[in-house]
């Protein structure tokens, strides 16, 4: 079949300056969003196509007694309706590392909204339709819903029969993963304590409400293979999961990157993309499903809630003595990324201090909630709420500075980790703490004018609930530590293709990897790094695809790392084989050819001299060269199941925060005045996308202080707000300024010292919000987010 | 039903338009006009704003027969809009009667380039405003909007009128940035 419309095209990007690493190139892709015509998933068309429906739960956790699809295949222009049983092969399930995921239900469904069945139909009403009509009749059985009602000694298996590789060594099947890290002696450290604190705290269910919904475009091929159309997080894990549940090999299933409207994690997973080939392939057309607003908020897994249990002990001049916490995540009723996410939270738990003696425990459960992965920072995002109140709990008992206890305990290079593994880069985290601090304040009252208060500053905003009275400022500090690439073993490598070549006159650079670019900018990071490495101006991003290998995930804060990493190696192969070039048709005429440090700059062949040897297209001339290859980092290994121990981590990165608040306490309405932050970024390879990476996630992390949380009813396990009407996140009226002072530390293992940046920011920006608050209104506030009622004391139980 | 209007000066027919279609599903999959998005199809993110008779609406709420004869103007016809705006009355603002004599020139270009943009587009490139860019069509024609009523807006002024469109990727300071940019830009033109 022909390409559909939408289909991404190479983009060609020129640069009037150098557009070479540091600079802030603007993005290649700019253009095309600004004017509506880069395609996004929800964009793709093609002639003939058929729109693809999930029919989905209604309830959490039921066995299905039969379903009825008679009806549904009856309505004119339905062409398919599909289910457990239209599957092709043995492989019925996918998932990221536990394959515990049904494509489609098979006689039980385990959370509210699970897809039981699948319609095509020439029209998109006509599929919502009729998958209305089929008819699926649910015995209901008990939810599980938390740990007590899943470790309880009747309790129901979410999953009968496990076999994963995590089944051997949890308590009990309805625990996914559980990671204890033990080190040093707690008992006796517990024993030099001056002060101890203990806190109980909760972290609300988040979601990464990405703005484009899931949706793709599945083309059945004339080989019998199907092409896919997609927008994911890594095309790759998606292929692997996909190829066996089609019965088809994996070069038969070709994916293509769609536009991508942001990630966050929620594309982890797969969603819609198993559903649309197999529509694709039982009714030889093409099949687009999008989602709406609604669906997604079941199609993607969410940030894990979890209850966490911690106590710290200080002596009396204030230094850490030990820590001891249980960490329980609500992984929901299907693994996806919980696994890793009890890693970092169990290994990242004690943050960014020193502290020798610890007792740690995480565990994922399996419950009928929603599903929980990936999200921004996951894993230490929970930890990092609770471990800076903590802080904040001690400082106050010593009578401390919140800052300065911090700064007394913080980690540096060389500190340990709870795992015994050492830090082996710079970790700024006093000075970070420093700066950030010595940020100006916003003014007091800035909602004052002359024409009296500007409800606008003005918590409640303009509901005009207040102009000034019953207002209360609070400032709050927090810092942490999130982990960068993937960690605990896993071989976390990437693929660069790069060519290079004369059009037209001129030397090109063409980048192909399978990166999904979902808005962090690593298109234009890539353009800048063939044009440092190869010195020239114009670079062509080809679209990523599965054509070229793997890029791993848009995750963990690594892409610039490791495929930014893997572009710059390739770029480096390639420039020895224009060198080679080089010497073999122009070594004669100047022997430095022979003997020079050579470079590639501003379209020549240079020595580390300066002086120029060639131009760089009359060494191509007549020539491509191209070079793909894999890169990887430094390796990494599992965590000892029982103590904990084991070089887990690659890399570290590490942002603070200090919030200032202001709350209508007699409303407990909140406006955020202003969120700080203070970052080291390593080497910032593009300084304005580095700002749109720590603003962007500093405000997620704004979201979940005070407003988003999926709310799911403990009785049912439905959730009650799936909707931008009921499921609110910062609007532009909700965030503040964000002022930013980025620390440039190279980490001397990393491609350029650059550092991972996208989560580390939200981290430390929810406790320092909460922070914020309880300091202007003097309440405990151990749940995040905060709500009116937690701060009026109007809650009702 | 048959439903006939204006987008982006172009006259334009729907037939067999279906009683629940919003003028969203018109837009994207009968015009072929997919830039107004839709992130949420219940008015809450404003990824879908367009002008309807000059005033910003979210297309998914508009109902395709309520269009019947009326103009809208989307992400697409941007330019080309401002363009005869800035070069036709002379002042702030369109009239209808204005609007009716341009007519977008549809972009073909696979890369963008050489595509002339409005100020506010070019601005959000400029200040680094787009990441994923889901968001920007709709903020895009919001702001743009704003700064014809109000070409000096404070920074108030500014998430007031931005308030009903959501961004996830920016955290709205580069959103904020490019508008100032495109207001100076403006004030300096003039």
């Amino acid at each position: 079949m022909a390409s559909p419309s939408g289909t991404p095209t190479k983009i060609t990007q020129g640069s009037p300056t150098k557009g070479v690493i540091g600079e802030s190139t603007l993005r290649p892709d700019g253009t095309l969003k600004v004017t509506g015509e880069f395609a996004y998933s929800s964009d793709m068309w093609h002639e003939d196509m058929l729109w693809g429906q999930i029919l989905r739960s209604t309830v959490a956790h039921a066995e299905i007694v039969s379903i009825d699809t008679s009806q549904a295949l009856a309505m004119p222009g339905v062409y398919a309706v599909l289910t457990y049983d239209d599957l092709p092969t043995d492989v019925k399930n996918y998932g990221l590392e536990i394959q515990d995921t049904p494509v489609l239900a098979h006689g039980k469904v385990r959370h509210h909204g699970e897809p039981v069945a699948l319609v095509a139909a020439d029209h998109p009403e006509t599929a919502r339709r009729a998958a209305a009509k089929i008819n699926v009749d649910y015995r209901e059985l008990p939810v599980i819903t938390d740990e007590a009602s899943a470790t309880a000694p009747d309790a129901l298996l979410v999953h009968e029969n496990r076999d994963d590789h995590h089944a051997g060594h949890v308590p009990h099947p309805n625990i996914v993963h559980r990671q204890p890290i033990v080190r040093g002696d707690v008992a006796a450290a517990r024993e030099r304590a001056d002060v101890i604190v203990e806190g109980e705290y909760t972290f609300g269910m988040q979601d990464q409400a990405f703005l484009g919904p899931e949706s793709g475009l599945a083309v059945p091929e004339e080989d019998g293979g199907v092409h896919l159309y997609i927008a994911t997080q890594w095309l790759h894990s998606d292929l692997r999961q996909i190829a066996p549940v089609l019965g088809l090999p994996e070069d038969k299933v070709r994916m293509t990157l769609s536009g991508v409207g942001g990630a966050f994690g929620g594309r982890e997973d797969l969603s819609m993309q198993i559903h649309a080939c197999l529509l694709a392939l039982r009714t030889g057309k093409p099949v687009k499903i999008v989602y709406n607003r609604f669906e997604s908020f079941f199609g993607h897994v969410h940030r894990h809630p979890a209850k966490l249990h911690y106590e710290h002990g200080a002596t009396k001049d204030g230094k850490l003595t030990h820590m001891k916490c249980r960490i329980v995540l609500d992984g929901g009723a299907y693994a996806s990324a919980s696994p890793a996410v009890v890693g970092n939270a169990s290994s990242l738990s004690v943050g960014p201090y020193v502290v020798e003696d610890v007792d740690i425990e995480a565990i994922a459960l399996y419950t009928n909630n929603p599903p929980c992965g990936a999200m921004r920072g996951f894993g230490a995002v929970q930890a990092c709420f609770a471990y800076e109140a903590q802080m904040d709990k001690l400082a106050a008992k010593l009578g401390m500075d919140p800052v300065e206890f911090r700064r007394l305990n913080a980690m540096e290079q060389g500190t340990l980790l709870p795992t015994g593994q050492p830090v082996d880069s710079p970790a700024p985290v006093a000075e970070l703490l420093r700066r950030v601090k010595a940020m100006p304040m916003p003014p007091e009252r800035q909602w004052e004018s002359s024409e009296g208060a500007d409800v606008r500053q003005l918590p409640g905003g303009l509901s005009n609930t207040t102009h000034g009275e019953g207002v209360v400022r609070g400032v709050g500090y927090a810092v942490g530590i999130k982990n960068v690439g993937f960690s605990e073993g896993f071989d976390d490598y990437s693929t660069a293709k790069v060519r290079v070549e004369v059009v037209a006159g001129e030397p090109v650079a063409t980048v192909h990897t399978a990166m999904a670019e979902v808005g962090q900018g690593g298109v234009t990071v890539h353009a800048q790094i063939a044009r440092t490495e190869l010195g020239v101006t114009q670079v062509t991003i080809h679209p990523a695809d599965t054509q070229v290998g793997s890029a791993g995930s848009t995750s963990a804060s690594r892409q610039t790392y490791v495929t930014g990493g893997a572009v710059k190696n390739s770029c480096e192969l390639v420039r020895e084989k224009v060198l080679e070039i080089g010497r073999r048709k122009f070594g004669s005429y100047h022997p430095a050819w022979a003997t020079a440090e050579l470079l590639l700059e501003g379209g020549k062949v240079v020595t580390d001299g300066g002086e120029v040897l060639s131009d760089l297209a009359d060494v191509l001339e007549g020539e491509t060269v191209e070079v793909e290859a894999e890169w990887r980092h430094r390796p990494t290994e599992p965590f000892d199941l029982r103590t904990g121990q084991g070089n887990g981590h690659v890399q570290y990165s590490f942002a603070a925060h200090r919030a200032v608040v202001e709350v209508d306490t007699e409303l407990g309405l909140v406006k955020v005045i202003e969120l700080a932050c203070a970052q080291d970024v390593g080497k910032a390879l593009n300084p304005l996308s580095v700002l749109g990476q720590i603003q962007g996630g500093t405000t997620q992390g704004l979201g979940v202080a005070v407003m988003e949380e999926i709310v799911v009813d403990p009785k049912t396990a439905k959730v009650r707000n799936p909707s931008f009407t009921d499921y609110l996140i910062p609007t532009i009226l909700d965030t503040p300024t964000i002022p930013v002072d980025v620390l440039e530390l190279a980490d001397e293992h990393a491609p350029y010292g650059l550092r991972g940046i996208g989560e580390a920011p939200t981290l430390s920006s929810t406790p320092a919000v909460l922070a914020a608050i309880r300091n202007a209104t003097g309440l405990e506030l151990n749940r995040t987010p905060v709500r009116p009622e937690h701060l009026t004391g109007t809650q009702l139980s | 039903m048959r439903v006939n209007f204006t987008v982006n000066g172009r006259q334009q027919e729907a037939d067999d338009v279906w009683e629940g279609e919003s003028l969203l599903y018109v837009l994207r999959e009968r015009m072929g006009l997919p830039g107004s998005k839709n992130a949420c199809e219940q008015g809450e993110c404003g990824s879908c704003t367009v002008r309807l008779d000059g005033v910003p609406v979210c297309a998914c709420l508009v109902a395709a027969g309520q269009v019947e004869g009326r103009e809208v103007v989307t992400v697409e016809g941007l330019a080309d809009f401002a363009k005869q705006r800035s070069c036709g009355t002379g002042g702030c603002g369109t009239s209808l009667q204005d609007s009716q004599h341009w007519d977008a020139k549809g972009t073909d270009s696979q890369t963008g380039e050489g595509t002339e943009l409005s100020p506010i587009q070019q601005a959000f490139i400029d200040a680094g405003a787009v990441q994923c860019g889901f968001c920007t069509p709709g903020l895009l024609v919001a702001a743009d909007e704003m700064l014809e009523r109000n070409p000096n807006p404070s920074d108030a002024d500014i998430r007031e009128a931005l308030s009903g469109n959501l961004c996830r990727c920016t955290g709205y300071e580069k959103i904020m940035d490019a508008v100032r940019l495109a207001a100076a830009r403006q004030s300096e033109a003039v």
